[in-house]
C-alpha cells in the first residue's frame, strides 16, 4: 500500500486458515493498521491481491471493495480508537450490527408486515444473547460513552459478532485495559473462536495478551514483514527482538 | 458582594465596547441623495442598557453551561421536559388527551374564523416540511440548506400540470410526492462524498439553482410572475372559498397524522438505525454492512417527498405561486423551525414548526424582527441547547424481549 | 477585442473583490475548520461604515475627498475588524469543542443577526454611494478600457496580497498561524496562544473583507444589507475553488470565478450570472473537492 511517496505496507504475504487465532505486531508505525485498513477496504491496495475464501468455497478478491460489501462478505472489525455509536445504547450498536443479516427496506419499515414484525423481534433477542456473551447485558439501555472503558471496547467487539463475521479484526483490543480486564479478554476471545467458530486476527501491544492468545503471529516493521511463526519462534527471533529494542 | 461588582464592571466595559462598536450603524442615519446627517442619540442608551443586562446574563449562563457538564446526561436528570413526557405516558393521561385533541382538531375550523383555518393550515404544513427536513438533518445527520427547492419542485410539479395538461388537485398529489422524491436523488448523487459543511453549501448552492431556474426559464415556468388560478382541491364538486378553506385544514390534518407515523416507523427500523449509524459515524456504520450510498440517497430522497407534497398543498391553497416563496429565506425558516424545536425529536420539530410560523403571526408588530430573532434562536440554541427545546429521546428496550 | 478586453478587465476586478473577501473565509477555515457563514456581513458592513462615516464627512466637513475616503477606510476596517472579533467571541468560540454542524448553524445564526440588524438600524432600501475615489488624470486615454476605481481596486487588491504573503511568511504570528491550522494541539504545546491566534486571523479576514467593502461601495455607487451574503458566497466558492486553507489558491479561485461571471454573462447570458458560482461549486466539489491547489485531507481510520 502505497501513500504519496511512502510504501506503508510493502510486500507483505500473510494468509489466515479458519478456526486460527493469529496475532500482528510491530512497533508502532510498522503499518498494522493500514494493512486492516486494506483488508477491510477503508483502503484500496495500490498493489497486490486480497482474497477471502467463504466457508472455504468460492474464492473472492476484495481489492477496491466497499467496507460495507466486505464486512458482507464476512469480515468485521474493531477499531483502534473507539468508534462506537456514542448517543446510541449499548443494545442499539450490536442490533446496527445486525444490519447486513437482515432485510427490511423502507417498506418494511413503514408498513411492519409480519415478516418485518418477526425480523425486529429476533434482532433484539440476537442483540441481546451478545451482549450476553460478552457479559454486557446490564449496560444495553445505556448510551455507549457512558459505559467504563473496557466495557466500551468489549462492545466494539459485540457489535462486530453481530455482523456475523468469519473472520473478526480486531485493532488492539487490549489498549488501555488493566491487567484484569486484559484477562477478561483473552478469555473472551478464545471463547468467541471456540464457540462461534470465528477466526480471529488481531494487532496487538500487548505482549502478554499475544503470546498467551495467538498461535501464529506475523511481525511487521517500516511495512515489511520481518518474521513469522508460532510464539516461541518469534519471541526468540533476533530480528524481532532490534525491531522492539533497537540496536 | 465582590463577584457581583466584577461582573457589573465586565458588563460594563462589555456595554461600553458594544456601543463603539455600533456607533455608526445604530447612531448615525446619512442621507447621501439630500445630504442630511441625522444623530438617534438615545440608540446609545437603549444599546447601553440591552448589552449591559444581555452580556450578563450571557456571561451566567456560559459560566452555567461549562460546569453544568455534557448534555449527555439528559437522561439521568428528570427536567421538565422529562416530567412532562412521563405524565403523559401514563394511560389515563394519555387517552383523554388524545381523545380531547382530536374533538377540538375536529370542530376547530367550525370555531374560528375561516383566515385563522388558513393560518393553521400553514402552520400545519410547516410541520410537515419540518419532519421531512429532520429526516435528512435529525436522522441522517446531513444539514440541507436548500429544503426550499424541493417545496418549489411540488408546488411547481401542480401548477406546471394543471397549466399545460389541466390536471386535477388529486392526481398531482401523488406525482408531487415523486417528483419530490427525484429532485432528493439528484441532490443526492452530487453530495455523496461531501462532508458536513461542503454537504450545507452545496444544498444550497441547488437551492438557488433551482429558483434561479424557476425564475428565468420563463418560457417553461412562467417565471417571477409565477403561476395563478391553480384550483383549489375539489370534494367531487368545485368548492367555495369557505368549503376549500376548511377542507385544506382537514387534508393537512391528515397529512401530518400520516408523517408522524411514518416517522415513528422509521426510526425504530432496520433503515432508521442505518441512517443513524451514518450520522454518527460514517466509517463505522460502513464497516457494519451500512451501504452508504443507499443511505445518504434514501436520507435525501425520503426527505424530499414530504416537501413535495406539501408544496402541492401550497399551490392549491393559495391558488398562485411564484419563485418568490421559495427562496433561501424559507430553508432558513424550516431549519430554524427543526433546530429550535430539537433537532431529531418528532414533538420537538412540531413545536419548533408552530413556533416558527405562529408567533410571528400573533405578535404582527414583531414581524420586522422576524428574521434577526431567528438568527438569534440559532446562535442562542447552538451555544445552549443545542438539542432543542424538546429534544430527542432514545428508545428503552425492556430487557428479556420487547419493548417498553 | 476592445469588448473582450472590458470582459478581462471586469473580470479581474470582481476577482479582486472576491479575493479580498474569500481570504477571510479561507484563513478562518484553515484554523477552526469553520465556514464563517457570516464573513459576507463583515463585508458588508465596512461597505456601509465608509458610507456612514465618509457621508458624514462629505457633509458635515469640507475635508478634501481623498481624505474623507482614507478616512472611512481606516474606519470600515476599524469597525469591521470589531464586529469579526466580537462575534468570533460570542457565537464561535463556545462552540469550539462542539460537533462542526452546530457552530455552521450559529454562523448561519449570525449572518441573520447582523444583515438584519444592518437593515433595521439603517434601511432595507439601496443607499446610493457617492464615489470618494478621485479622477486621476493621466488615465483619460485608456477611460473606456478601464475606469479609475477599477485599476484603485486592482492596486489595492495586489497590494494587500503582497503585504498578506510578507506578514504569513516572515513574522512571528504568521508562522504561528501556519503552526495553528497544520496542528492546532502541537501549536499549543509549543507554547502558541491559540485564542490570539484565532483572534488574529478574524483580525485580517475581517481587514481585507472591510476593504473589499469599501472598494465595491465605490465602485458600484450603491450599497444594501444584502450585498453580503451574495458576494460571500461567492467568495466562498472561489475559496473552495482554489483550495480552502490556501492563501494564493484563494486568490486563484477569485479570479478564475470573476473571469467566468464576466465572460459567462458577456458572451452567454447576463441572467444566470449568479448561477455560475453555484455551477462551479457544484463541480469541484464533485471532481476535486480539495481545490486546485489544496491539499487532500485523509482521515486517520
Amino acid at each position: 500500500m502505497v501513500f504519496g511517496g511512502l510504501r506503508a505496507v510493502d510486500h507483505v504475504n500473510m494468509h489466515i486458515d479458519e478456526g486460527e487465532i493469529v496475532a500482528l505486531i510491530g512497533p508502532n508505525g510498522a503499518g498494522k493498521t493500514t494493512l486492516f485498513n486494506c483488508v477491510t477496504g477503508v483502503y484500496t491496495p495500490t498493489d497486490g491481491d486480497i482474497k477471502v475464501s467463504a466457508d472455504g468455497g468460492e474464492v473472492t478478491r476484495t481489492n477496491g471493495m466497499k467496507p460495507n460489501r466486505i464486512t458482507e462478505l464476512g469480515l468485521a472489525r474493531t477499531f483502534q480508537n473507539i468508534r462506537l455509536f456514542s448517543t446510541m445504547t449499548a443494545l442499539e450498536n450490536v442490533m446496527i450490527g445486525r444490519h447486513p443479516k437482515l432485510s427490511a427496506g423502507i417498506f418494511g419499515a413503514i408498513f411492519r408486515d409480519s415478516k418485518t414484525r418477526e425480523e425486529e423481534e429476533k434482532v433484539i433477542e440476537d442483540s441481546l444473547v451478545i451482549l450476553k456473551k460478552l457479559g454486557l447485558e446490564k449496560h444495553a439501555n445505556e448510551a455507549a460513552s457512558s459505559l467504563p472503558y473496557g466495557a466500551q471496547r468489549l462492545l466494539e467487539i459485540a457489535r462486530a459478532m453481530a455482523t456475523e463475521p468469519q473472520l473478526l479484526l480486531l485493532d488492539e483490543p487490549a489498549a488501555g485495559m488493566n491487567p484484569q480486564e486484559t484477562r477478561r479478554l483473552d478469555d473472551t476471545i478464545t471463547r468467541i473462536r471456540d464457540e462461534e467458530g470465528i477466526t480471529i486476527l488481531l494487532i496487538e501491544h500487548d505482549m502478554s495478551l499475544v503470546m498467551s492468545l495467538s498461535e501464529r503471529i506475523y511481525v511487521l516493521d517500516y511495512g515489511k514483514l520481518i518474521a513469522e511463526g508460532n510464539p516461541t519462534e518469534v519471541k526468540a527471533n533476533p530480528a524481532v527482538v532490534k525491531a522492539y529494542l533497537g540496536e | 458582594m465582590n463577584k457581583i461588582l466584577n461582573e457589573a464592571k465586565k458588563s460594563a466595559l462589555n456595554a461600553l465596547w458594544i456601543i463603539v462598536l455600533t456607533f455608526p450603524i445604530m447612531v448615525i442615519k446619512v442621507n447621501t441623495i439630500n445630504a442630511t446627517v441625522r444623530w438617534r442619540w438615545m440608540n446609545i442608551l437603549w444599546v447601553g442598557f440591552g448589552s449591559f443586562v444581555l452580556s450578563w446574563m450571557w456571561r451566567y449562563f456560559l459560566d452555567r453551561r461549562e460546569s453544568g457538564g455534557s448534555s449527555k446526561s439528559d437522561d439521568e436528570k428528570p427536567g421538565r421536559i422529562v416530567k412532562i413526557r412521563k405524565t403523559l405516558a401514563e394511560r389515563r393521561v394519555r387517552v383523554p388527551t388524545l381523545v380531547s385533541l382530536a374533538v377540538l382538531v375536529v370542530v376547530f375550523p367550525f370555531l374560528v374564523s375561516f383566515y385563522q383555518v388558513g393560518i393553521m393550515t400553514s402552520a400545519l404544513m410547516f410541520v410537515i416540511l419540518g419532519l421531512g427536513l429532520n429526516i435528512v438533518i435529525g436522522y441522517g445527520g446531513l444539514l440541507h440548506l436548500g429544503y426550499a427547492a424541493f417545496y418549489a419542485v411540488g408546488a411547481y410539479n401542480y401548477g406546471l400540470l394543471y397549466l399545460y395538461w389541466g390536471v386535477p388537485f388529486w392526481a398531482a398529489l401523488p406525482l408531487g410526492a415523486v417528483s419530490g422524491m427525484v429532485f432528493g436523488l439528484l441532490i443526492g448523487f452530487p453530495v455523496l462524498r461531501l462532508r458536513g459543511d461542503y454537504l450545507a453549501i452545496v444544498t444550497l448552492a441547488f437551492g438557488e439553482i433551482v429558483r434561479l431556474l424557476l425564475e428565468n426559464l420563463s418560457g417553461f415556468t412562467k417565471g417571477p410572475e409565477g403561476i395563478a388560478q391553480i384550483p383549489r382541491p375539489g370534494f367531487f364538486s368545485k368548492l367555495s372559498l369557505q368549503g376549500a378553506t376548511i377542507y385544506l385544514f382537514y387534508i393537512a390534518i391528515v397529512l401530518v397524522l400520516l408523517t408522524i407515523f411514518v416517522m415513528r416507523r422509521l426510526e425504530d427500523s432496520r433503515i432508521g438505525r442505518a441512517l443513524e449509524a451514518m450520522r454518527e459515524d460514517e466509517i463505522a456504520a460502513q464497516s457494519m454492512g451500512i451501504d452508504l450510498t443507499k443511505a445518504k440517497l434514501t436520507t435525501f430522497a425520503l426527505g424530499a417527498v414530504w416537501a413535495g407534497l406539501v408544496g402541492v398543498i401550497l399551490a392549491g391553497k393559495t391558488t398562485y405561486i411564484n419563485p418568490g416563496s421559495f427562496t433561501l429565506m424559507e430553508s432558513v425558516m424550516i431549519l430554524v423551525a427543526v433546530v429550535l424545536g430539537g433537532t431529531g425529536s418528532i414533538p420537538g420539530v412540531i413545536l419548533g414548526a408552530f413556533l416558527v410560523t405562529l408567533i410571528p403571526e400573533y405578535f404582527r408588530a414583531l414581524q420586522d424582527y422576524r428574521m434577526l430573532m431567528f438568527g438569534v434562536a440559532l446562535v442562542v440554541m447552538s451555544i445552549f441547547r443545542p438539542q432543542g427545546i424538546i429534544p430527542k429521546v432514545r428508545k428503552h428496550y425492556r430487557v428479556g424481549g420487547g419493548e417498553s | 477585442m476592445k469588448y473582450f478586453l472590458q470582459l478581462v478587465l471586469a473580470g479581474l476586478t470582481k476577482g479582486s473583490i472576491y479575493a479580498l473577501i474569500a481570504l477571510g473565509y479561507t484563513m478562518v477555515y484553515g484554523i477552526i475548520k469553520l465556514i464563517n457563514f457570516a464573513h459576507g456581513e463583515i463585508y458588508m458592513i465596512g461597505a456601509f461604515t465608509a458610507l456612514i462615516i465618509g457621508g458624514v464627512l462629505q457633509i458635515t466637513t469640507a475635508l478634501s475627498p481623498l481624505f474623507i475616503l482614507v478616512i472611512s477606510l481606516a474606519a470600515a476596517v476599524f469597525f469591521s475588524v470589531g464586529y469579526g472579533v466580537t462575534m468570533e467571541k460570542i457565537a464561535y468560540k463556545p462552540l469550539r469543542k462542539s460537533p462542526r454542524l452546530t457552530a455552521l448553524i450559529s454562523a448561519i445564526g449570525m449572518s441573520l443577526i447582523l444583515q438584519n440588524y444592518v437593515r433595521l438600524a439603517q434601511t432595507s432600501d439601496f443607499l446610493p454611494f457617492r464615489s470618494m475615489i478621485p479622477n486621476f488624470k493621466f488615465l483619460t486615454p485608456g477611460k473606456s478600457l478601464v475606469s479609475t476605481t477599477q485599476l484603485v481596486i486592482l492596486v489595492t487588491t495586489v497590494v494587500v496580497m503582497v503585504a498578506l504573503t510578507l506578514l504569513i511568511k516572515f513574522t512571528r504570528m504568521g508562522k504561528a498561524m501556519r503552526a495553528t491550522s497544520q496542528d492546532k494541539v502541537m501549536a499549543q504545546l509549543v507554547g502558541i496562544d491559540i485564542n490570539r491566534v484565532i483572534s488574529m486571523t478574524f483580525v485580517i479576514g475581517s481587514a481585507t473583507a472591510a476593504i473589499g467593502g469599501v472598494l465595491i461601495a465605490n465602485h458600484m455607487g450603491q450599497i444594501n444589507f444584502y450585498i453580503g451574503f451574495l458576494a460571500g458566497i461567492k467568495a466562498f466558492v472561489a475559496a473552495v475553488l482554489g483550495g480552502i486553507g490556501s492563501i494564493p489558491g484563494a486568490v486563484l479561485g477569485s479570479i478564475v470565478l470573476g473571469m467566468t461571471e464576466s465572460f459567462g454573462a458577456g458572451y452567454i447570458s447576463s441572467a444566470y450570472e449568479d448561477a455560475f458560482a453555484f455551477v462551479i461549486l457544484i463541480l469541484i466539489l464533485i471532481f476535486k473537492p480539495s481545490g486546485l491547489m489544496g491539499r487532500n485531507e485523509i482521515e486517520k481510520v
